[in-house]
């Protein structure tokens, strides 16, 4: 242990010396999300000034801290003032911040959104009181966006494997008991009692056992496990060292989606930095508990999320669920027991142990204990991902956390393609696995994907029930063949061709893919139909009797015009179109011909952000002939 | 395709001769070759002692491997649903009209390939596109001409 507890006392130092407000650091957001929003010119912008103005203050990208509209977000320790965070940097400001702020030691208060500090700081304030921030519980991502995920040393002084510690003062048993007692729950979104799971596995005899931490976040709209393997891959994998020590596993496997290559590269880095400290390989700590982790990247199959399918696969396989029982805790990868837990489940783990159960019971609410990250995206003001105990309401999330909507609210798909569009009566709902289910949804892994009006609820069941029919591993006819149907008619629908029946149809088919289907996903597939059926049947109606698309969105019920008082004839959107439909002489309203126009959004796109007038084309019902 | 062989025997040289090896096998080989070549799937057969059938059944299964040579740079549409209601679909549209190819397919001067994908995982900045290895997120139709400009 004096290895580690050496490593420890130097890491917390480093840390204190980071946080000390004499200390110039500046911190960037550089999760994949970060990148996306334009971090790395941010980047490049930085090291230039740095260099231009002969500072020496340390970088330090880290990963994701929840609130992605703000994004890239940049933050700053230096001159006395504690670490200041500046939202939507772009590389003009960045320059400006660093000659500011750094330079000069004054903070940018107009563009600055929090600190991190203990003491207030004039005009600006604490981070976590922002209204996106505040009503959240930070246990899982509690260091997400805090340190840098690629040192070790961050984790370690902020209590990184303290959890291990204490598990390996306990025997297995007493580790699952502590789980169980805290009611911990799968994560992945079947809610399953995950100190239970860890039970079977013990009990389980064979030569060998394995765990494996499902990473195959496929759900489309939902990047939980994403930003908290690129922010804190150690959480995860000191998750994995106590489950794997629980169950009496001495290997352990990460199946991740190849579509993530940045959590793999952090997750690679992890694994040598825990080499090299002791934390894995033989003997962990000191003690007589040895374990290895394998990554093992998976090929694009949303079906291997399903544990079945998914131990196929590491196995080199089709990925293709097979029959339950007997459950992988007892047959699973190679024959042997095995545990598949989520990433989140395991990330959480290490704060159960740490912490106790009694203090992880303060969060939720009866049965479902504990807090949940969900991906918070669609139509609200402030997406991104954020962590709220169990039974919180719908509303709260999306009203105080997300900020509402610029429109009026429509709908809410909780649970991935699996899940259910809910609509504004049930908002009340508050969020656990079993209200989620009684509703007709499912908790799901997390996504929250908001909608209002200008979305359409048939074209968005159309869309979930086309991927999972493109996913369907083709094993059982219901789903493979029956999705392919459902889909066919929804595209009818969505044409404009649908008949009355054809709701009777679709729910007909929707049970028979539901009762009939082997696994999760088939049995789940048709919960989108169920759902905008039951709360959203006048949409489907107004598509197959009056041929009218409310939210102007199918495209074939729809056709764009020119209003024309309010064109300017500036000619721009002329330009843009591809097939030559709008046309008129400059400065006089142009004339757009329904009947060459292929709806492709160019020009309202540029009549909106580049045109003089600016949203003179609009959408409309189409006309008859 | 002859240097390809002669690399194919490095890559094999790294994995045991097990099933569970196919797929980080497959995966390495598309990271050497861009796809995965009828003459790569030789390779693997006489080296795992697997038949061919065995082997494209299992690739044809995950939407990751490719049987047909790629472009320079990899356009990839996200179409999760973040995206989708943002007009991801749309998006992808416009870039089949703009390259004049369908999705999978690769231009004939080699310069882009263009694919589809499930969830990028950048849901809050939909609709994204990822060229490479940059992700590009509130794109829109008027922006693609000048971002493929960028990519010779």
């Amino acid at each position: 242990m004096n290895k580690l507890q050496k490593r420890i006392a130097q890491s917390q130092s480093e840390w204190q010396t980071l946080q000390s407000p004499a200390a110039a650091c500046i911190y960037l957001g550089m999760a994949s999300c970060g990148r996306a929003a334009g971090s790395e010119g941010v980047k490049e912008t930085i090291l230039a000034e740095l260099k231009k103005h002969r500072i020496s203050a340390r970088l330090i990208e880290v990963g994701c801290i929840g609130p992605c509209y703000m994004e890239p977000l940049m933050d700053i320790t230096a001159h006395g003032t504690p670490r200041i965070s500046y939202a939507n940097v772009t590389p003009a400001k960045a320059k400006l911040i660093i000659e500011k702020h750094l330079v000069k030691g004054e903070p940018v208060r107009q563009l600055a959104v929090g600190h991190f500090g203990m003491e207030p700081v004039d005009g600006i304030p604490y981070f976590f009181d922002q209204p996106m921030l505040k009503n959240q519980v930070r246990v899982v991502l509690r260091n997400c966006g805090i340190i840098d995920p690629e040192n070790i040393g961050h984790y370690l002084a902020r209590d990184g494997y303290r959890g291990l510690e204490k598990a390996l003062a306990l025997t297995p048993d007493q580790v699952i008991e502590e789980i169980a007692r805290s009611g911990l729950r799968g994560r992945g979104g079947a809610g399953f009692p995950t100190g239970k799971k860890w039970q079977i596995c013990r009990n389980a005899g064979g030569d060998a056992k394995y765990l494996i931490c499902n990473a195959d976040e496929g759900d489309p709209g939902a990047f939980m496990n994403r930003s908290l393997l690129e922010g804190d891959p150690h959480a995860v994998l000191e998750g994995m060292l106590i489950a794997g020590y629980a169950i009496g596993a001495s290997r352990g496997y990460i199946y991740i989606r190849a579509e993530y290559p940045l959590a793999i590269q952090r997750l690679k880095t992890a694994i040598a930095q825990m080499k090299e400290s002791g934390l894995l390989g033989e003997r962990i700590l000191g003690s007589k508990f040895s374990f290895a982790v394998r990554i093992k990247e998976g090929a694009g199959a949303f079906v291997c999320g399903e544990e079945t399918a998914l131990i196929q696969s590491i196995a080199g396989k089709r990925g293709m669920p097979r029959t339950k029982p007997p459950f992988p805790a007892i047959a699973g990868l190679f024959g042997m027991p095995t545990v598949i837990n989520n990433v989140e489940t395991l990330g959480t783990v290490p704060h159960v142990l740490r912490n106790g159960s009694t203090w992880y019971k303060q969060f939720g609410v009866e049965g479902n204990y504990g807090t949940k990250t969900f991906s918070l995206v669609g139509k609200v003001r402030r997406t991104g991902l954020i962590e709220v105990p169990l039974g919180t309401s719908l509303k709260n999330i999306i009203y105080d956390i997300g900020g509402g909507l610029q429109k009026a609210f429509k709908a809410v798909q909780t649970g991935g393609p699996s899940g259910g569009c809910l609509p504004e009566e049930l908002l009340d709902t508050p969020i656990t696995y079993e209200t989620l289910a009684a509703v007709g949804s499912i908790m799901g892994s997390g996504g929250l994907i908001v909608m209002d009006h200008d979305t359409c609820v048939v074209d968005v069941a159309r869309y979930f029930l086309d991927f999972i029919q493109k996913e369907s591993c083709g094993k059982c006819t219901s789903c493979r063949v029956g999705t392919r149907h459902m889909v066919d008619i929804l595209d009818k629908i969505c044409l404009g061709e649908g008949e009355v029946e054809d709701l009777d149809r679709l729910e007909s088919l929707a049970r028979t893919v539901k009762t009939t289907s082997l696994c999760g996903l088939g049995q789940t597939a048709p919960n989108p139909v169920f759902t905008t059926l039951r709360y959203f049947r006048s949409e489907y109606v107004e598509h197959v009797v009056n041929k009218y698309c409310p939210a102007l969105v199918c495209r074939s019920l729809i056709e764009y015009y020119v209003i024309p008082n309010k064109c300017t004839g500036c000619q721009r959107c002329v330009g843009v179109c591809p097939t030559g439909a709008i046309s008129g002489p400059r400065s006089e309203p142009h004339n757009l011909d329904a009947a060459k126009c292929i709806k492709c959004r160019a020009c309202l796109e540029i009549c909106r952000f580049d045109a003089i007038a600016g949203n003179a084309i609009a959408i409309r019902t189409r006309e008859e002939g | 395709m002859e240097s390809g062989i002669s690399s194919m025997a490095g890559i094999l040289k790294e994995f045991p001769v097990e099933p569970g090896s196919l797929i980080p096998i497959l995966q390495k080989s598309q990271k050497e070759f861009g796809f995965i070549s009828p003459q790569v799937v030789e390779r693997i057969a006489a080296f795992l002692k697997m038949t061919e059938n065995e082997i494209y059944g299992v690739a044809s299964f995950y939407s990751q491997f490719r049987f047909i040579p790629k472009g320079r740079h990899t356009i990839t549409v996200c179409l999760g649903t973040a995206c989708h209601v943002r007009g991801g679909a749309i998006l992808l549209e416009a870039l089949e009209r703009h390259l004049e190819i369908k999705t999978g397919e690769c231009t004939p001067d080699r310069r882009f390939d263009l694919d589809a994908v499930a969830c990028l995982g950048c849901c809050a900045l939909a609709p994204v596109v990822k060229i490479d290895n940059n992700i590009y997120g509130n794109m829109a139709v008027i922006k693609i001409k000048e971002l493929l400009e960028k990519y010779e």
